[in-house]
């Protein structure tokens, strides 16, 4: 039984004057090659050139700060839950006085990292959070000479401060998602 | 003996018993649930009113219904009573209608709350409430309190089911703690802020069914499915000494007391059990403790079956290799 109908069977026996020239064979083979120096190409040329991503492209991840500035992420352990793949790991910290413009919620993420190498970009973790805090994005994980620079930490996930330089992530929340944040007696939920 | 027959289900009790306990004794989902109940505190009960039925026959005498659904836990069996729990569409809109109440104050911060993945309130919610909120105004609001130097009160959470009180006034020697104020207004206190110094001061911890009391020397290091419940017991000359070790690895994040079903403590423990023993050298670990499958901890803890448990169509096969 064979997989495709390709099988050939190899046999040993003596090859004529013409087939021991290899002329005609070598022929062949450059007719098959020149044929497809003309065809349209698969590849194309990155980084110059990308292909157009879909606006929910799941990417490298984000972690999300509200408004004022301050981290989302309350290091409440259900994105690490719902991974399938156990790519995201994190400690939490009590949040001192004085430290709430840079957190939330009176518990944070203190180190959060997710191994690129482990995770398979299903997004379930965005979908677990409850703090709106984590998504992926369009951005693509560069590629890197070790396995342990894949392991990232909250200095590569965690979205500069600055207003500009804020990641957009509206595309990913429906409009159902984005009316129920504007609800007065759900805001503990965002 | 009375007869009592709940959802369809009959039992026979002793008297004196009440609904909950002869429900507790038949077992299965037509137990309801209890949130201020506790069988091991005398006294306990008659506050949440989460354990709502409605008595269809009061007794054999008196077959007449009664009027307005009872709390179980509270009222006591009467011989040849019938009792409806889940088979009463009024009781379960009524349960609906009591997590509403019990959430009007209730903070919903699960995320950050320790008490998250094991919290009674949760699974209530979860079982009976309704997805969506009503509430539009203001919640209460406290400051949290250290009670003590292992205790954390977060009265935001509080659903005033008393248990921590009754708790201390049974369990320890001197009222130290109580409620304060009535209502809308009323807080769990320890008087004048008294630190809690008693032996078994940190059982209110395991007996609070929500996160208003949490261990500190546990606050925001794990979340409970992270880590493994692992039984162990060790020679305690104050308390039996047999606890639930919460592990990770070979570090011991976490000692509670062993929880029933119910979610009720098997054993008080004392604090020093509770707070001071975290070394593995300190216990020993019977076992994995038993979760049940649709715990969120179980999520990822793998366990060896009991043999017999297993169904596996290829054991004959291993046992006999073919020649
Ligand atoms: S995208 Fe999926 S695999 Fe990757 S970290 Fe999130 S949950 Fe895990
Ligand atoms: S689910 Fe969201 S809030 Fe919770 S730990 Fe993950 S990113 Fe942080
Ligand atoms: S602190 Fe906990 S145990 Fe005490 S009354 Fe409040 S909810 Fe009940
Ligand atoms: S358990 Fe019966 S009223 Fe609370």
């Amino acid at each position: 039984m064979s997989l495709t109908n390709r099988t050939k069977v190899v046999s040993n026996k003596r090859m004529s004057f013409l087939e021991r020239l290899y002329l005609p064979a070598i022929f062949k083979g450059m007719v098959i090659t020149m044929k497809h120096v003309f065809m349209k190409k698969v590849t194309i040329k990155y980084p110059e050139k990308t292909r157009e991503f879909s606006e929910i492209y799941r990417g490298r991840h984000v972690l999300k700060r509200d408004d004022e500035g301050r981290e989302r992420c309350t290091a409440c352990g259900l994105c690490a839950l719902a991974c399938p793949a156990e790519a995201i790991t994190m400690v939490a910290a009590e949040r001192q006085p004085g430290e709430e413009n840079l957190y939330r919620e009176e518990k944070y993420a203190k180190v959060y990292e997710i191994n690129m190498l482990r995770c398979i970009y299903c997004g379930l973790c965005e979908s677990a959070c409850p703090k709106e805090a984590i998504f992926l994005t369009k951005n693509i994980v560069d590629s890197e000479y070790g396995r342990a620079q894949f392991i990232y930490g909250k200095d590569k996930l965690v979205e500069p401060v600055e207003k500009d330089k804020r990641i957009d992530v509206s595309k990913r929340q429906t409009p159902e998602v984005l009316a129920f944040k504007k609800l007065p007696n759900e805001r503990h939920n965002i | 003996m009375l007869k009592i027959t709940i959802d369809g289900h009959s039992t026979e009790v002793e008297e004196g018993t009440t609904i909950l306990q002869a429900a507790r004794k038949i077992g299965g989902e037509i137990v309801p649930p209890a949130m201020c109940y506790y069988s091991k505190l005398k006294g306990s009960g008659g506050k949440c009113r989460t354990c709502l039925v409605k008595v269809s026959k009061g007794s054999e005498k008196d077959p007449r219904p009664m009027p307005k659904l009872v709390a179980s836990c509270s009222t006591p069996v009467q011989d040849g009573m019938e009792v409806q729990n889940i088979t009463s569409p009024e009781v379960l809109e009524t349960r609906k209608a009591i997590v509403e109440f019990l959430l009007i104050n209730h903070p919903l911060d699960c995320p950050v709350c320790d008490q998250a993945g094991e919290c009674d309130l949760q699974d209530l919610s979860f079982e009976h409430g309704v997805d969506t909120s009503r509430f539009e105004e203001g919640k209460r609001e406290f400051d949290q309190i250290d009670i003590g130097e292992n205790i954390k009160l977060h009265m935001n959470r509080c659903i005033l089911c008393y248990r921590c009180v009754y708790t201390v006034n049974q369990i320890t020697d001197g009222r130290i703690h109580g409620v304060l104020y009535r209502g809308d207004a009323s807080e769990i206190s320890t008087f004048i802020q008294n630190a809690i110094t008693n032996d078994f001061s940190g059982n209110v911890i395991d007996v609070c069914p929500v996160g208003a009391l949490t261990d500190r020397s546990f606050r925001f290091k794990s979340r409970v499915w992270f880590t493994r419940p692992m039984d162990a017991h060790r020679d305690c000359p104050k308390c039996s000494g047999k606890v639930t070790l919460w592990m990770s690895a070979n570090d011991i994040y976490r000692v509670t007391a062993r929880k029933d079903e119910f979610n009720e403590v098997e054993e008080f423990i004392c604090n020093e059990c509770r707070f001071e023993k975290k070394n593995a050298e300190d216990w020993i670990i019977e076992g994995p403790r038993t979760i049940t499958r649709t715990s969120i901890i179980s999520v990822n803890h793998y366990q060896k079956l009991k043999q017999g448990s297993i169904i596996n169509p290829v054991a004959k096969k291993i046992e006999k290799p073919s020649e």
